[in-house]
């Protein structure tokens, strides 16, 4: 039926013109998805994936578990599927063509089950199909019936084959997939959003896909990128790391949703993109016996990323000192938990400013806070540096204020000189 | 005679004129003085407790300090959370905290510090967790001991001394002031009877007095360029 004939008939139809490309690209996301299950993967375009699910039954539990896994999983991305088993690849494809949801698991029964399939299930050409409707051929059990010579003097070997392959009497070769080494997948949004609710539940489509694609791998990440594309507007990139490599979905959606919560939207967006460069290996994690909720190390993790994914990555540090005689240089933010090693120095204030608070000076003596100071340790000469742009010369000073707070501090002993606060022994 | 004292040593009863010898999870302080007036015989562990120092430098940190050294010895997580100033690594370290148990955590705005505050709190991962928010509502406060109390856990909050005069849902508070080089700690509140006195605690010293001065001078010159054409004075002041 054409277009125009179709409108006619139903004039509010919503039509879209069919685009091969994204139907390619969609079976090939849930394939490297469905690589969580089995290494086994065939592609059977333009709709069907072909499994290999026997070698996995017994580490994940069983078909009916495969199978709720799969259905779930793929509903949860917006795509929704014809599930058939069979002990042959070409008999389970008849029954998901013929949309008969069956599982097969005996060779002896697949004859049986595919029977009341009508013969448009088959791949054969629409010629044969007219032949074997003026035969009187409806079903594929009818078809069985028919004597072979004739049937293949009529419709040629190739309907034969495709009968012997699903019944396992002529054997199958299929190319198995293999998954990109990159990840990068995209969504359509349909519509312009603008919230971000609506936004993280579009990414948590791709956030499934993404950790079925990881699971296949054995693989796992340490850093994504969600772009976010926008109609008149540069695209917004936003880069999420993680403290260690991971592929829980609940861990990136939480970390997108944080993203996401701080970032004020520039534009609305229209579509959103997915990609991850490095998959590093990532064995999966065992379960303990007796878990101990405040020595589970990924619960640092957790919280470590949750702050940095609102705060920003350099807000969120350890700290470490430094072999280096410049106060101000003696120490750098670290990643925590990174082993340190035991730098020894002079009493040093447990508070650093970020920059030297010039003094007061009254009757040659430092003042702070309107009192002077008495100076209790010192001097300490630090004179370091001269050879880049942090060159100091100065001579530090225990001092303590006249109500008896403890300072740190310096006399510069370059022109034009003066008192200095540096610490504060807190 | 004593089936009442039996009876009174029961743990839910405590006397109005005494600490109550309430079982409340707590680590030691440090010093003994101070952890015989804690309700459980140190810093509470699942509760909030606010500290208002006078002013800063007297040893509000100092005060921790045993403290923290023995949470991180243990493997427990420390989280610094809007520090006034930036907590220098190397006297935390001659402190005996263990660094690679230590976040230090930086916010922006008050809002931000408050969230931080109860995302490290409901985690549950960390030993002590020490906060210096800016300024806070009652609800907001309620919040905080809310989520204190379902962390196994210090949570210190550090407050501006005039706060002393508002109620709390804190747990503890303590006032600290200077007292003749010595630290004067008022607990203006606790579970049990209110001290009239207050503790006088002498922090670890920051420098040996006996010693004049320190040896450890550096001095890194550059290199000595004498010119040529000029009179090199007669003395050259050397360190």
């Amino acid at each position: 039926m054409s277009l125009s004939a179709a409108c006619a008939l139903a004039p509010d139809l919503n039509y879209r013109p069919r685009d091969l490309k994204a139907e390619t690209a969609a079976l090939e996301h849930i394939a490297a998805w469905a690589g969580q299950f089995t290494p086994s993967v065939t592609l059977q375009p333009p709709c069907g994936l072909l499994l290999e699910i026997e070698g996995s039954l017994g580490l994940l539990g069983g078909i009916r578990n495969i199978l709720e896994s799969i259905r779930r999983g793929s509903a949860e991305m917006g795509y929704t599927l014809t599930l058939a088993c069979a002990p042959t690849v070409a008999a389970a494809w008849l029954l998901a063509r013929a949309g008969s949801e069956k599982i097969i698991t005996g060779k002896r029964a697949i004859e049986s089950a595919i029977a009341p399939l009508p013969v448009a299930a088959l791949e054969c050409g629409a010629q044969t199909l007219d032949i074997l409707d003026a035969i009187g051929a409806r079903t594929i059990g009818e078809l069985l019936q028919l004597p072979r010579d004739g049937l293949a003097r009529r419709c040629g070997q190739q309907l034969l084959c495709e009968l012997d392959r699903a019944l396992g009497i002529l054997p199958e070769a299929r190319q198995f997939y293999s998954p990109a080494p990159h990840f990068e997948a995209a969504l359509e949004l349909g519509t312009e959003v603008a919230s971000t609710e609506a936004l993280l539940f579009a990414a948590r489509r791709l956030l499934m896909q993404f950790t079925g694609y990881l699971a296949g791998r054995c693989g796992g990440v340490q850093h994504f990128n969600l772009v976010l594309m926008h109609e008149d507007h540069a695209d917004t990139l936003l880069e999420i790391g993680l403290v260690t490599p991971a592929r829980d979905l609940d861990r990136f959606v939480t970390l997108v949703r944080e993203r996401l919560a701080v970032h004020a939207l520039a534009a609305p967006v229209y579509r959103i993109r997915l990609q991850a460069d490095d998959i590093l290996a990532l064995a999966g994690a065992s379960g303990q016996l007796f878990p101990d909720p405040a020595h589970i190390s990924g619960d640092w993790v957790k919280l470590i990323e949750r702050l940095r994914a609102r705060l920003g990555a350099d807000s969120v540090q350890g700290l470490s000192p430094r072999n280096e005689h410049r106060p101000e240089c003696a120490w750098q933010t670290i990643m925590p938990g990174t082993r340190i090693t035991q730098v020894a120095h002079p009493p040093r204030p447990l508070w650093l400013l970020a920059a030297p608070r010039a003094l007061n000076e009254v009757a040659s003596k430092p003042h702070y806070r309107n009192g002077p100071l008495a100076l209790i340790a010192g001097p300490e000469r630090i004179e370091s540096g001269w050879w880049d742009t942090g060159g100091i010369m100065r001579d530090y000073f225990v001092a303590q204020t006249p109500d008896h707070s403890t300072l740190w501090i310096y006399r510069e002993r370059r022109q034009p000189g003066g008192w200095y606060l540096h610490g504060i022994f807190g | 005679m004593n089936a009442l004292a039996a009876l009174l040593s029961h743990p839910a009863i405590w006397r109005g004129n005494q600490l109550g010898s309430v079982s409340m999870p707590s680590v030691p302080t440090g010093f003994a003085a101070l952890d015989a007036e804690l309700p459980g015989g140190g810093w509470p562990t699942a509760a909030l407790t606010e500290i208002l120092p006078q002013h800063e430098g007297i040893g509000e940190l100092r005060i921790l300090g045993y403290t923290l050294a023995q949470l991180s010895a243990r493997g427990r997580w420390l989280a610094w959370i809007a520090p006034p100033y930036l907590p220098y690594a190397p006297a935390l370290q001659a402190a005996g905290i263990d660094l690679a148990k230590l976040i230090f955590i930086k916010t922006r705005s008050p809002r931000e510090t408050l969230w931080a505050i109860e995302q490290t709190l409901r985690s549950r991962t960390c030993g002590a967790v020490l906060a210096w928010p800016d300024k806070t509502t009652y609800p907001e406060l309620r919040r905080l001991q809310l989520a204190a109390e379902g962390n196994p856990g210090l949570a210190v909050l550090f407050r501006a001394p005039h706060n002393a005069s508002s109620t709390t849902p804190a747990t503890l508070r303590l006032g600290l002031q200077s007292c003749a080089g010595e630290l004067a700690v008022r607990i203006l509140k606790r579970r049990g009877a209110l001290l009239a006195h207050p503790i006088l605690l002498r922090p670890p010293a920051i420098v040996n007095r006996n010693k004049t001065g320190f040896k450890s001078h550096v001095v890194d010159r550059p290199p000595f360029h004498v010119p040529a054409a000029r009179i090199v004075p007669a003395s050259v002041s050397t360190v």
